[in-house]
């Protein structure tokens, strides 16, 4: 039977061939219709994501500019004493990069392996020309450090083109020479404390690992108050009448066509402690002049702010579903006896998971990339990932680490993802 | 709290949406414990409305509605213990079919074993034993109405109410369901308040019928006497195939009435909703008690007809004929062994009894 069926045959040919062949023109037709825009978001997103995610892993700076240092490097095995050879090569890159004036790229490469090794390159760099050999002792001459391995095996570090040292520095953890790790200097580190009331610990945490703790907490914070906030708004939308929810909706909607500057600047004057809010509770008696709260630049200015700003993101898909569930579902569950609570508990509330789950994820994954918002009102304690990846994009000009915690960002993202399509499962979700 | 006391009484209860337009006027009603009483009426008449302001979901503008002699306008719907069967069933989707059948007893915290009984027994009474596990969307349509009727019948409520319960279903399932309500209405012996807007339905199921037009009840009366006692012409029009014919009263004595059409015709009737001689009406006349060619003399009215088309249907012949100046009158003729072969064009003698004929209102 099945045989048959697959051998039909028509003028030689067998079904399944011309199938594809006419299949083969529309897809073609389809393909060509999106073509512009996938080549759009090739050029404009998904190559510069790429190309940014490796440098992560690629840092030519060092043995492009020190050739012959790394070569030697790449031989030494970190333990011996560094002999002769090795300081003759490094005199030379010296004099060859004081030439090319790439010295200072260099030093700023080194000294992020480790702090205060500048100025031992440039100033050596300069002298570097008249110095004989035997080279050892000349160069410990000039710098006294030059007799430390540690600066050695810093070198050796940056001279690998390829590594993940700057994945693991986002994670704080630190590239030792040999290729091992260890854990960021206990200096850089600090007590946290992290849970709730009596289930809270104390751990010690980077300073990146306490960054992404942060952004977790405050996106889930953000995406709880959302939920809280939004679920009664998109049940009144969805169950009102038509006139007054579309009114409703505009309010709704109505700060989705602001600009984010202007709101989140808005906020600051509601927020400031001469601002709004504050003046009114002075007023009221809630509080007296001296004893004005701080509601901004810190953590709580990000977390209100934030919510006003995302909860739109939470309402739209929960209103969409909302309008999906007919109002016989709680009538039939009231004829049936249930209360009012019983009914939205049992009946309601269950049907609208497909709407929570498409908001939460939505909020949570926006707001873990948050940048403006927290830039403008977060102060100290309300800074996120983002603030710290664009510090490295333009202050600090560290692009290598900036794609490292670019990237661990990216994977905690998709390794939620993946986790809420374990428990709550992706098709389970609606926007609309 | 006795027998013989209605189990729902409407007394002038009125209903409006809007504040403007009276979707139900002055509707009254009693159903009877143990009834099977249908509301039928066309779509946008005011059924549903009525339904929900029983059920406890909309609130009666004027009037009260009493259930077994308690008023309860100020009952919550969730404590009148009625069942309800709703339209598009109203299946839980996230509940398998036997949580779904569970919930009305949960709710009125039966023990477990209690509910697995009830809920095997509920599910047993529709043939659908082996579907517990399912959900709702794991069924087809008949299926799901199945369990939904179960469900508002698992906790023993005294009266149920269906609204279109039998609307999404096809022609054969919707037939073989009527069936199914109603035998399981009779063995239960509950109060079943049904709606519908499709009358073979209600023909097929119900004790009593209330015809509904524009918020009023135009008649209440058993199915057999709706179809061949109709009191006004819409509800003629709305039950069964109807021939109108419109005239002027022209005598009127003993219950009988002659009218005199627009062409000239005398035609007795039986005087059903006219008063007074010279008052217009609208002669209602079923086409299976139309004869073709009577005995001469046997019956007393007698006219001549032409034929303008047959139809041939199996059972019975429908002959559309010109009569009495009209030419949509029609005639259903019998596929039977001996009866009058008729051809197009032909003219022919047609008649009935005036029994038959029933002058309605305008
Ligand atoms: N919730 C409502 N709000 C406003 N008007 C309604 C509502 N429900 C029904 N109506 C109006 O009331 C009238 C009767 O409706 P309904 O009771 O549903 O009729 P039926 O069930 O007989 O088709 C219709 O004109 C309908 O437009
Ligand atoms: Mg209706």
């Amino acid at each position: 039977m099945t045989t048959a069926e697959t051998n039909i045959e028509y003028e030689g040919e067998s079904l399944k061939k011309r199938l594809d062949k006419a299949m083969f023109a529309s897809r073609r037709r389809a393909f060509l219709l999106v073509l512009p825009l996938l080549l759009f978001v090739l050029v404009t997103f998904v190559a510069p994501v790429l190309y940014f995610l490796f440098q992560g892993f690629y840092d030519p700076t060092f043995s492009r500019i020190m050739p012959q240092t790394s070569a030697q490097l790449a031989e030494w095995d970190t333990v011996s004493e560094p002999d002769e050879a090795m300081y003759a090569a490094l005199v030379a890159d010296l004099v060859d990069a004081r030439k090319a004036k790439t010295i200072g790229k260099v030093a700023t490469r080194v000294n992020r392996e480790k702090a205060g090794t500048r100025s031992v390159f440039t100033s050596s760099a300069r002298k570097a020309a008249k110095l004989e050999a035997p080279f050892k002792e000349a160069l410990i001459d000039v710098k006294k450090e030059w007799a430390d391995p540690a600066i050695w095996e810093a070198m050796k570090t940056a001279s690998n083109t390829w590594t993940l040292g700057y994945y693991a520095n986002a994670l704080d953890y630190r590239q030792n020479a040999d290729g091992s790790y260890r854990r960021q200097d206990a200096s850089r580190r600090v007590d946290t404390e992290v849970g709730f009331g009596d289930w809270s610990f104390t751990v010690n945490l980077g300073i990146h690992q306490l960054l992404f703790l942060r952004t977790l907490q405050i996106s889930l914070m953000v995406t709880v108050f959302c939920l809280l906030l939004g679920y009664p708004i998109a049940y009144l939308l969805a169950t009102l009448p038509l006139r007054t929810s579309n009114l409703l909706m505009i309010l709704v909607l109505l700060p989705f066509w602001t600009s984010i500057l202007v709101r989140t600047t808005s906020w600051i004057a509601m927020l400031q402690s001469q601002g709004v809010v504050n003046d009114l509770l002075v007023f009221f008696g809630v509080t007296n002049d001296d004893g004005r709260f701080s509601l901004i630049y810190n953590k709580l200015g990000t977390l209100i702010a934030m919510t006003h700003i995302l909860l739109p993101f939470m309402v739209l898909p929960l209103f969409s579903v909302m309008k999906g569930i007919p109002p016989s579902y709680v009538r039939a569950a009231k004829s049936l006896g249930a209360t009012n609570w019983t009914a939205f508990w049992r009946v309601y509330a269950p049907q609208t998971i497909p709407g929570i789950g498409a908001g939460a994820i939505l909020v949570f994954i926006v707001a873990i990339g948050y940048y403006i918002t927290p830039a403008l009102v977060g102060g100290q304690d309300g800074q996120m990932i983002s603030n710290f990846i664009d510090f490295h994009m333009r202050k600090s000009l560290n692009w290598n680490l900036a794609a490292g915690l670019g990237g661990v960002l990216l994977v905690i993202v998709m390794f939620l993802y993946w986790l809420y399509d374990r428990i709550v499962g992706i098709d389970n979700m609606k926007m609309g | 709290m006795s027998a013989s006391t209605p189990l729902v009484r409407f007394e002038n209860v009125q209903k409006s949406y809007d504040g403007e337009v009276l979707v139900v006027k002055d509707f009254n009603l009693d159903v009877e414990r143990g009834e099977f009483l249908t509301m039928l009426g066309p779509s946008g008449s005011g059924k549903t409305t009525c339904l929900m302001m029983l059920a406890g979901f909309e609130p009666a503008t004027h009037g009260e509605i009493y259930l077994d002699n308690q008023p309860i306008n100020n009952v919550p719907p969730h404590k009148r213990g009625i069942g309800m069967v709703f339209q598009n069933y109203a299946l839980f989707p996230h509940m398998t079919v036997a949580e779904n059948l569970a919930f009305p007893l949960e709710v009125r915290r039966m023990s477990r074993s209690d509910r697995e009984a009830r809920v095997n027994r509920a599910l047993d009474m529709v043939q659908l034993g082996e579907f517990g596990a399912r959900r709702p969307a794991q069924l087809s349509g008949g299926q799901q109405q199945r369990v939904a009727v179960a469900r508002a019948l698992v906790f023993d409520p005294e009266l149920v109410l269906m609204d279109e319960p039998l609307g999404a279903l096809d022609k054969n399932l919707r037939e073989q369901m009527q069936y199914e309500i109603k035998h399981i209405h009779e063995n239960l012996g509950v109060t079943v308040v049904y709606v519908t807007h499709d009358q073979s339905e209600a023909l097929t199921m119900s004790n009593r019928i209330a015809v509904f037009n524009d918020g009023v009840v135009q008649q209440l009366a058993a199915p057999d006497v709706l179809y061949e006692k109709p009191e006004n012409a819409f509800v003629a029009q709305f039950i069964g195939e109807n021939n109108k014919l419109r005239g002027d009263v022209t005598a009127l004595e003993d219950g009988r009435c002659v009218v005199s059409t627009a062409s000239g015709h005398q035609v007795q009737a039986i005087a059903v909703n006219v008063s007074q001689v010279g008052q217009p009406t609208t002669l209602s006349l079923r086409p299976e008690r139309v004869l073709i060619a009577p005995q001469p003399g046997s019956i007393d009215n007698e006219f001549e007809a032409t034929v303008l088309e047959l139809i041939y249907l199996g059972d019975h012949i429908r002959a559309r004929v010109a009569l009495l100046g009209r030419e949509d009158f029609i005639i259903k003729v019998p596929n039977s062994a001996d009866h009058v072969a008729i051809r197009k064009g032909d003219t022919v003698i047609v008649g009935w009894q005036s029994d038959d004929c029933r002058a309605l209102d305008a």
